[in-house]
Formats: structure tokens, C-alpha cells, sequence
């Protein structure tokens, strides 16, 4: 009974595996220790298009009781943000974290599974080191939560994980508790190029899709078969034999089946569309669009696939598919109805200023006669981020259950002098400005330049 | 190895190029900026409420109630501010179009052997698309630096403005050195080899080896290469502590006038640095111990740099995105430089340092007009450049980005968007 309970709660958490049991590598984050704490007279952006002055927010048990005007206990710690402004946690979808940390050296590099063009089989996860620096770096930006994903070189690169942003000896105790796992895809030049100079398949854009292809008319066979398996079994047939168990197509199927969202690596315009008609030849959805530097051609298109673009904000022309580059691209694709644009780091720099990068791109949609509030460029780095990773109905925005992942800017964090005074995640704060004992330190860095004492 | 012989023919054919092609003249603009705050980065300092007048390429007046020649163009700035055209970084702009385009790059000699005499403005091409896409961002002069490639002597460079010309070249050359992480194969994998090999370098300068002698550098190189040891600019790449101080000592020895650029672990030796009036250019970004060279970066680098008196500028060496130095600039005066100190850091202070303060970084009569009048604070990421005059000629503030914007900002379009043409 309780076996299969725990059963039932794997295929649900892990939201995976035709035939796995309980969820691998199972989530053992916790809470750190929160009180009851009250944020009074900020201006508060909910991450639900709304803004709220002279509001208060209140956190208790690890999630948001309410926003606006409330009751709270007496012995709730108050915070007065007079001046300052509050929002939910930021999100980056699209991290390297821990697979290719700081320092940044061979040993290190395990972002990028070099030795297959399709290796849906590797978890990200297993290959985050926890110790990276540039974890602290990111919680001082306001950064709660975080998808780690594998690197692009590979069409089909393998499954990431999102991670609440604390410090944990394990990935597992960082692990989001129940959030779906990624598939990284990629399109274009990276695959091509990497295997193209190897001597080997794909060396072109055709020769990419057609890698895709192969690959899912394999995983479609894989689950008709579990599924005929499951229905034999169902029918009480005892001789009825599972299909053999492969951990590349469990990912594949996971994806086909909406289990696992795909996050697919892609810039040109013209490629993002020959995907998303793959995705209907398959019958999945492409959840978002990383890097996407073309998107802003296709922002309709994107819209009413309700696909996200995960976007940069200026960072053009390293490549030539990266060569059409303009910084209205993330406001461009907010335009539409239904747009769902996510401002991304790729970059253990640009995820310590998520603000930043959403504020310049605020600030050239503005420029371009787009009607962009603070309060709806902040959804760029909360909610649209959260409901790209599949959490957007636990934390992205402030709202009375949800997690209470919260920061305390400064002043508006659309700004080059904002900073992270308070960062709260499920309530518990975890990141002071002005408390030293409140800035995590990793492993890596405690101890090193010590100074000798006379 | 494969590339050199094209390489070594782009090169002869950029010097044909430079030789035959006419100089492009900007028309000068008469334009009255009436009302700003000027930060002059000059002897007038900041000036309230104070107007400008640019005429025949050059700053004619900075005061008060300033009357309006002829058909000049009349700006009312409101308060806004106005400041000199800012430095672009140490960058490749316009010798690289897209780096992983191999054939579009040219800041690199990756011949093995030390070749002072390599010189990247022999490969400046004024019309790559990265020069408006960083002009209508306010950025009016760059460094152009020559990228390591087979050596730790990378090569030469010099100040260019971003006006379009096919010889806007200013300042002398200034040489490139990397040392420290990644020595090069050149060194045999020890940053301590590397000195040996500069050592060597110098002394072929001063005593040619004879014929048949193992030699490092050709005769073009030896004579290159002793004008820096005779008082002339390099550029030392370099992060790690004791790597900047060696650098320091080596440069006094040799009576070259050290820069550095990189100086992740700078804060720890700012007063030596201080004390031997070199520069320092960072990325004031650069909070991560992204090597072992930079186990010591920090946030507040810049702030202590200053406060101990060594003159600053930023680089990060990113030439398409070179627009990114002033966010840097705002960061690293959010992190506690002082705002005035972060701004003569994009201006002023490198026009000093690569010695074309003549032409460049502040705004004084009489003086090239190179000059940006911002919708707000100039370091702030949400303020933009409202107007843009470059060598006197008022800028048209358009590159292929905002011709790409422009056509994609048309929501209603029957026919292709290739028949829209901003």
C-alpha cells in the first residue's frame, strides 16, 4: 500500500520514467528555519502584472499568507522597506552552474557530454558541484531558483534540473522538490560544428533535424510498447514481458508525453519554426526557446504556440546565427497577446543581475514605443521564468500559498545601483546585505588568501 | 599549419587597402546644446544648466546664454546631461566581424614566434557593422589590441575613433603582452618562462644576435620592439597579485610604460601599483574566481584601486557588446567608486593613458567634438543616448540593429518583410 503510494508519488514528482519506481535521486531540500516575517510599506511588484505602494507582505510557515493589507502575529519579525521595493525571488531558466563552475578548469568541465550527438540519457544533475562559488554570487542577486542545464554541443543534451538557490554538500538538497526535469535541446551551428569537424553526422542544419527525427520515432515506438505492456498487464495477462528499460528514451518519452519540458537552444527564426513543425509531426510541445536571438520575427508565431523565449538582452554577434541581435528582441516578443518573454544568463556574471539585464531591455522597449511598466518587465524574471520550469503554480509570483521566495531591493530593481538587501527563500532568510553571517561562503572559496598574523 | 598563408596574404592585402582608399571627410554640423549638465572631464568641471556650441568639427563654447549661429541645429537638453564621447574598451572592432567565423577575424596572429611587428590596424575595416552599432551607444574611440594568439606577445594597436574613416587612427601603437594563466606553448607551460623569453626578447634589442644565432624575434621585431623599451605603452594582461607586481618591476627595468588590463587581483597590490603611476584596466564584473589567477576578485576592486590613487578604466574585451563598459562603470560605482571617478574612467582617463587626450575624453574648446547628450544618468542601464556627435557631425544613430528593430517593430506587413527597408 504504502509502496505503491510512494510509486504513484515518484511517476508524479519525477513526472518521468515509463518504468522507473520511486523518483531517483529524489529532492532532499528542507526549509531552513523561518520566523514569521512582516515587509511593510514597499513597493510591491506581485509578479502578476501588479504593482502595489505603500504595501505589505507577509511570510509565515515558508509560504505568502497575503500581500497587500493584513493581520499578523505580535511576535512576527517586521521589516520596514520605507523607500524599497519588494518582488518575488528571480528565476534563471537557463544556468551552468555547478557543471561548469568557478574555477572554470578542466576538471570542472562537465557541462557537455562530448561523445554522442544524442545523449537524452545524462542528468545535469549528476554533474553539479555543489561547492561552486557562483551559487552565493547569484543568491546576492536575488536569485532564488535556477534551472541547471547541460550545454548545447549535443542535439539532444540530456535532462536539467531545477534548484533552490541554498547551499547544500548534495544537488539533492537543493533540488526544487517536484519540479519537472528539462530536456536541452539544440538547433543550429553548435552541434553541426562540433560533430561536422569530427567527421560525423550531423555537419549540417539538415543533417540535425534529421537527428531528431530518428530519435523520436524511436521514443514514440518506446511508449506505444510500454503502453501495450501496461494495457496487457492491466488485463491481467501474467506473461506479459516490460520492453527493455533505456534511460535515453525514458528522457525522450518523458518529453513526448509533457512530463519533461523541452528547452530547445535555438536562434534563427527560420529554425525555431522548422521545430516547432517537428513538434507537431510528434505530437510534443517546445516549452521555450533559449537564447533565441531571432525571436523578435516570430514573436506572433511564438505566441500562439504559447512557446517562451528565454532571451539575453544586447549580447549579439559572436556567431553568425547570433548576428542578427537587436535589444528590443525581449520586449519585441512581450508584445504579442500571450507572449511569454524570460530574460536568461547562460552566464555565472549575468545571473548576478537578472535586474539589470530586464531593465536595459525594459528600457529599449520603451525607447521603441512599447508600453512596459516595471511591473510587467519584472514578470520577465519571475512568473514567465517560473512557468517555463513548470513551477509557476509554487513560487514566480506573490501570491497568499505560494513559496515564499522573496527579495528586498534597495530602491526599484530596475536600476545599475540595485541591490538584494533581503533574499527570503521558502521564507527562511538566507541572504543579508548587511549581516556577514547571513552571505553563504562556499567551500572553494573559505580559506583561500589567508594573511599571515604577526 | 593550415591558416597562415591566407592569413599572411589578408594582411598584404589589407595594406594595398589602406594605402589607395580615400578618407572619408564628415560634414561638420553647427549644433547648440542649451541647457545641460556638462560634465567636461576637463578644467571647466561640471557645469549646471550650461550650454554648448559645436561648430567646423570642434567644441567652440562651453558657458552661459550662448546665442545660436546661422542655421544651427538647436537642442534643448533640459538638465539632461551631457558627456564626452565614451572609450569602447581595449576591443577588435572592426577586425572581427563574427568571431566563429574564422575568416571574418583578424586580431590574431596565431604564427608561432614572437612578432612585435604584427599591427592590427593594418586590418581595420571603418565599415564593419560593429563600429555604428557602437557609436549610437554613445562609444566614439577604441583601443584596437591585438589578440594573443601564438605568442605572449600578441602584437600592436592603436587608438581609433568611430567616425567612419578609413585612417582615424590616433595616438602611437601600443603593444600587447599576455602573461601569467595560460602561458603559452611558447613558454613551456610556466608562467616563470615567460619572463625569460621577454628578458631574451629585450636583449636582442640591444645586442642583435649574429648570423646564425638562435634568434626570437626578426630584424622588423627587434626594432619594434625597443621602441616600447624606450618609453612607449604596453599592455600587460595579467590577474594574478604577484604576476602585476613582477610586471611592474619588468616594465621599470625596461622603461616601458606598463598598463594593465585584466587586474582581477589589482585591489591587493593597489598601492605599489599607486606608487609606480601604472594603470589599471578591469572589468569591474569580475567577482568570480573564475581561475586560479583571479582567486582574489571582488566586487569593490575598482573603489579600492581608486581610493589608493591608481587611475582606472574598464575593458572586458567584448566588441560586439562594448556597449556593456558603461553598465560596468555603473556597477563598479554602485559597488563604491565614486560616480565621477567612474565616468572619467570611460572617458577621460583612457584617452590619458593610450596618450590621445589631444582629441578625446573630455570636453574642452577648442577640442575635437565628440559628445553624447543622455536621457539620464549617463552609468544608469535604463538611460540612452538621445543624440550622438561625432567628430562634429551629428550621428544618425542607426545601425543595422536598429534597421533590423525598425523592421520587425511594423506589426502590419502584406508583403515580406524584405520590402520593409527602414
Amino acid at each position: 500500500m504504502a509502496a505503491i503510494e510512494r510509486f504513484l508519488a515518484g511517476l508524479l514528482l519525477a513526472g518521468t520514467a515509463v518504468a522507473a519506481g520511486a523518483e531517483p535521486f529524489p529532492s532532499t531540500y528542507e526549509p531552513l528555519p523561518s520566523q514569521p516575517t512582516l515587509i511593510t510599506n514597499a513597493i510591491v511588484l506581485t509578479g502578476t502584472g501588479e504593482r502595489l505602494d505603500g504595501a505589505s507582505v507577509f511570510m509565515n510557515g515558508g509560504v505568502v499568507e497575503w500581500v497587500g493589507e493584513g493581520e499578523a502575529p505580535e511576535d512576527s519579525v517586521i521589516v520596514d522597506a520605507a523607500g524599497r521595493w519588494v518582488t518575488p525571488g528571480l528565476i534563471d531558466v537557463h544556468s551552468h552552474l555547478g557543471v561548469y563552475p568557478s574555477p572554470g578548469v578542466d576538471a570542472h568541465s562537465d557541462g557537455n557530454e562530448l561523445t554522442n550527438p544524442v545523449t537524452a540519457n545524462v542528468w545535469a544533475e549528476h554533474s553539479i558541484w555543489p561547492q561552486d562559488p557562483g551559487f552565493a554570487r547569484a543568491l546576492a542577486g536575488g536569485v532564488t531558483s535556477l534551472q541547471v542545464l547541460p550545454g548545447s554541443a549535443n542535439l539532444m543534451g540530456g535532462r536539467g534540473v531545477t534548484l533552490k538557490n541554498v547551499y547544500s554538500t548534495s544537488y539533492q538538497g537543493m533540488k526544487f522538490p517536484g519540479a519537472p526535469h528539462g530536456l536541452k535541446m539544440a538547433c543550429g551551428e553548435n552541434p553541426k560544428r562540433f560533430y561536422g569537424s569530427k567527421g560525423r553526422a550531423p555537419s549540417t542544419r539538415m543533417g540535425n533535424v534529421a537527428g531528431y527525427r530518428t530519435e523520436w520515432i524511436e521514443a514514440r515506438k518506446y511508449v506505444e510498447d510500454w503502453a501495450v505492456y501496461e494495457e496487457k498487464q492491466a488485463s491481467g495477462d501474467e506473461d506479459a514481458k516490460p520492453p527493455k528499460r533505456d534511460l535515453k528514451l525514458d528522457t525522450l518519452a518523458g518529453a513526448l508525453k509533457g512530463e519533461i519540458l523541452v528547452h530547445m537552444h535555438c536562434y534563427r527564426a527560420d529554425e525555431m519554426l522548422t521545430i516547432l513543425d517537428m513538434a507537431e509531426e510528434f505530437d510534443y510541445r517546445v516549452g521555450t526557446f533559449h537564447h533565441g536571438v531571432e525571436a523578435y520575427k516570430i514573436a506572433d508565431e511564438l505566441a500562439e504556440a504559447g512557446v517562451c523565449g528565454a532571451l539575453w538582452a544586447d549580447w549579439w554577434g559572436f556567431k553568425m546565427e547570433a548576428y542578427d541581435g537587436i535589444q528590443e528582441n525581449i520586449a519585441l516578443v512581450d508584445r504579442p497577446e500571450g507572449g511569454c518573454a524570460i530574460v536568461h544568463s547562460d552566464s555565472s556574471e549575468g545571473i548576478q543581475r537578472l535586474n539589470q539585464e530586464a531593465a536595459k531591455a525594459m528600457a529599449r522597449g520603451q525607447r521603441a514605443g512599447l508600453d512596459i511598466p516595471p511591473e510587467r518587465a519584472i514578470t520577465w524574471v519571475t512568473a514567465n521564468a517560473a512557468k517555463s520550469l513548470g513551477i509557476l503554480e509554487r513560487t514566480g509570483t506573490l501570491e497568499p500559498g505560494k513559496m515564499a521566495d522573496v527579495v528586498l531591493w534597495n530602491g526599484t530593481p530596475f536600476s545599475v545601483y540595485a541591490k538584494a538587501d533581503l533574499v527570503f527563500i521558502d521564507g527562511a532568510r538566507v541572504y543579508d546585505r548587511e549581516d556577514p553571517a547571513l552571505q553563504p561562503v562556499s567551500d572553494f572559496e573559505l580559506g583561500q588568501h589567508l594573511e599571515v598574523t604577526p | 599549419m593550415k591558416p597562415f598563408a591566407p592569413r599572411r596574404l589578408a594582411l598584404l592585402a589589407a595594406v594595398a587597402l589602406v594605402g589607395l582608399a580615400p578618407t572619408v571627410t564628415a560634414l561638420a554640423d553647427t549644433v547648440l546644446i542649451r541647457g545641460a549638465t556638462v560634465f567636461t572631464m576637463g578644467s571647466q568641471g561640471t557645469l549646471e544648466n550650461a550650454d554648448l556650441l559645436v561648430t567646423d568639427n570642434t567644441i567652440n563654447r562651453i558657458g552661459s546664454n550662448l546665442s545660436a549661429p546661422n542655421g544651427a541645429l538647436v537642442v534643448a537638453a533640459e538638465g539632461r546631461p551631457v558627456t564626452p564621447g565614451l572609450f569602447a574598451g581595449i576591443s577588435g572592432i572592426g577586425i572581427g566581424e563574427v568571431p566563429a567565423v574564422s575568416q571574418s577575424m583578424d586580431a590574431t596572429n596565431a604564427m608561432p614566434g614572437l612578432y612585435p611587428e604584427f599591427d592590427v590596424t593594418l586590418a581595420y575595416n571603418p565599415n564593419s557593422s560593429l563600429v555604428p552599432v557602437a557609436r549610437v551607444e554613445g562609444h566614439t574611440f577604441t583601443l584596437l589590441s591585438a589578440n594573443s594568439g601564438g605568442s605572449i606577445i600578441a602584437g600592436q594597436g592603436r587608438v581609433v575613433a568611430l567616425d567612419g574613416g578609413y585612417d582615424s587612427f590616433h595616438g602611437n601603437g601600443v603593444l600587447q603582452v599576455s602573461l601569467g594563466r595560460g602561458a603559452s606553448e611558447l613558454t613551456g607551460g610556466s608562467r616563470a618562462a615567460q619572463w625569460l623569453l621577454l628578458d631574451q626578447a629585450i636583449e636582442e634589442t640591444v645586442r642583435p644576435p649574429a648570423q646564425g644565432e638562435d634568434a626570437l624575434l626578426t630584424r622588423a621585431g627587434r626594432q619594434v620592439l625597443q621602441g616600447y623599451a624606450t618609453g612607449s605603452t604596453v599592455v600587460f594582461s595579467v590577474n594574478r597579485a604577484d604576476d602585476i607586481l613582477r610586471t611592474i618591476r619588468f616594465a621599470q627595468a625596461r622603461k616601458m610604460r606598463a598598463v594593465i588590463e585584466g587586474g582581477a587581483e589589482a585591489w591587493m597590490v593597489a598601492g605599489e601599483l599607486a606608487a609606480a603611476g601604472v594603470p589599471v584596466l578591469l572589468d569591474p564584473l569580475r567577482n568570480l574566481p573564475g581561475n586560479f589567477d583571479m582567486i582574489g576578485a571582488r566586487m569593490d576592486n575598482a573603489a579600492l584601486l581608486h581610493a589608493a590613487g591608481v587611475t582606472l578604466s574598464f575593458n572586458d574585451g567584448a566588441s560586439h557588446n562594448a556597449r556593456k563598459l558603461r553598465q560596468m562603470a555603473g556597477n563598479a560605482a554602485s559597488y563604491g567608486l565614486p560616480k565621477e571617478a567612474a565616468l572619467a574612467a570611460l572617458t577621460i582617463e583612457p584617452a590619458r593613458i593610450f596618450g590621445v587626450a589631444r582629441n578625446f575624453g573630455s570636453l574642452e574648446e577648442g577640442k575635437r567634438a565628440d559628445l553624447v547628450l543622455w536621457s539620464g544618468d549617463p552609468l544608469e542601464v535604463t538611460s540612452l543616448p538621445d543624440l550622438v556627435i561625432v567628430n562634429g557631425k551629428v550621428d544618425s544613430l542607426e545601425s543595422r540593429q536598429t534597421k533590423l528593430r525598425d523592421r520587425y517593430l511594423v506589426t502590419d506587413s502584406e508583403m515580406p518583410r524584405a520590402y520593409q527597408k527602414p
